[in-house]
């Protein structure tokens, strides 16, 4: 199946109901279904930390939410993090483009590129070491989308797939 | 707090979060302790999510400034059941008074600029009579309040813990 497709629907097979965000180029295929499919509801935030307060408001009116955004929205997005949906205990699946992937991307997108996965695993508090996060892979579509969900829902706590380049660019 | 019935109602940060608690705690108050800047956010989330129940944001001048961009959202989303009550004092209350840019910001004009159906300011003295009516408008509205800068001594913090807040408050929303 194309990732795209596959991707989608593994999101609804896991009860994803809320979605919103910001594009990033590596995530085009997917938002350009949100915008030719208007079942979706895709909501189209001005900014990433908005996308998470918009989903945790979603969240607690009993959607499931995912927030699709690029890694730069990363650093916007600190706060909305460890602020309310940490301490608020509010389950939200971040879909994260990995832009300056290997060091290979233009230079605003080198430094977020590099420290990735140690953003998460810098998100500690007392027995909390980190917050969940998958690298998608293109050939385990389904059960990557299985596994995190599993895991942020069991733990309460926001938490992120990485997509790489070339898995949902394209929109089929 | 008396004219908003059972309505989901998202309080900001700060000096205005512990007043709203202090005059009267309700379940169906979601206090944002943290993520300034995000009530309205989290308010346009409730409203998508419960088309059916009108949403009131409770926020202050330094919140709307922080993510003014969000008027916009609310703007063009054009929801019917969004209300936004804005207390702006020109100051962020609760780390000393500092001035916010308020007092040369008009935001109810940017409110309205961005696609809200109404944005009006009022007198702090007028707002208990303006309320109701506007409570029962066509959304998104704004009603803007400029209010006196300073903080009430000895106002209480909020005593429930963030994880009881989202268990009542979502109790709140789905009911």
């Amino acid at each position: 199946m194309p990732h795209t497709t596959e991707f989608l629907e593994a999101l609804e097979a896991n009860g994803y109901e809320f979605y919103s965000g910001v594009p990033c180029s590596l995530l085009k295929g997917v938002i350009r279904r949100f915008d030719e499919e208007p079942k979706w509801g895709y909501v189209s935030a001005v900014r990433e930390d908005s996308a998470l307060g918009m989903a945790a408001g979603a969240y607690m009116s009993g959607k499931k939410p995912v927030v699709f955004m690029q890694n730069s929205g990363l650093g916007v997005s600190m706060n909305a993090i460890v602020s309310l949906d940490v301490i608020y205990e509010i389950p939200t699946l971040i879909v994260v483009s990995w832009r300056g992937k290997d060091g290979q991307d233009a230079p605003e997108h080198l430094i977020m590129g590099e420290i990735m996965t140690d953003y998460f695993d810098g998100i500690t508090l007392g027995e909390m070491k980190g917050l969940p996060w998958r690298i998608l892979n293109p050939d385990t579509i389904a059960e990557d989308v299985a596994a995190i969900t599993k895991e942020i829902d069991e733990r309460k706590v926001p938490g992120a797939l990485i997509v790489a380049k070339g898995i949902l660019d394209a929109s089929s | 707090m008396k004219a908003l019935d059972d309505r989901p109602t998202v309080v900001c940060n700060g000096m205005i979060g512990r007043e709203a608690f202090t005059a009267e705690d309700r379940p169906q108050n979601f206090y944002m302790i943290g993520s300034m800047g995000l009530g309205l956010s989290i308010g346009i989330g409730v409203a998508l999510t419960q088309p059916h129940k009108k949403v009131l944001c409770l926020d202050g001048d330094g919140n709307v400034l922080m993510g003014a961009g969000v008027l916009a959202s609310a703007g063009a989303m054009g929801l019917k059941n969004l209300h936004h009550v804005v207390l702006d004092n020109e100051s962020h209350g609760s780390t000393g008074g500092q001035r916010t840019i308020a007092d040369k910001v008009h935001l109810e004009k940017i409110a309205k600029a961005s696609g809200y159906a109404w944005a009006e300011r009022v007198a702090p003295e007028d707002l208990e009579a303006a309320l109701p009516a506007f409570l029962e408008r066509e959304g998104p509205a704004m009603l803007l309040v400029k209010v006196e800068k300073g903080n009430v001594k000895g106002i209480g913090r909020v005593t429930h813990t963030p994880i009881e807040i989202t268990a009542r408050f979502a109790k709140a929303c789905q009911a």
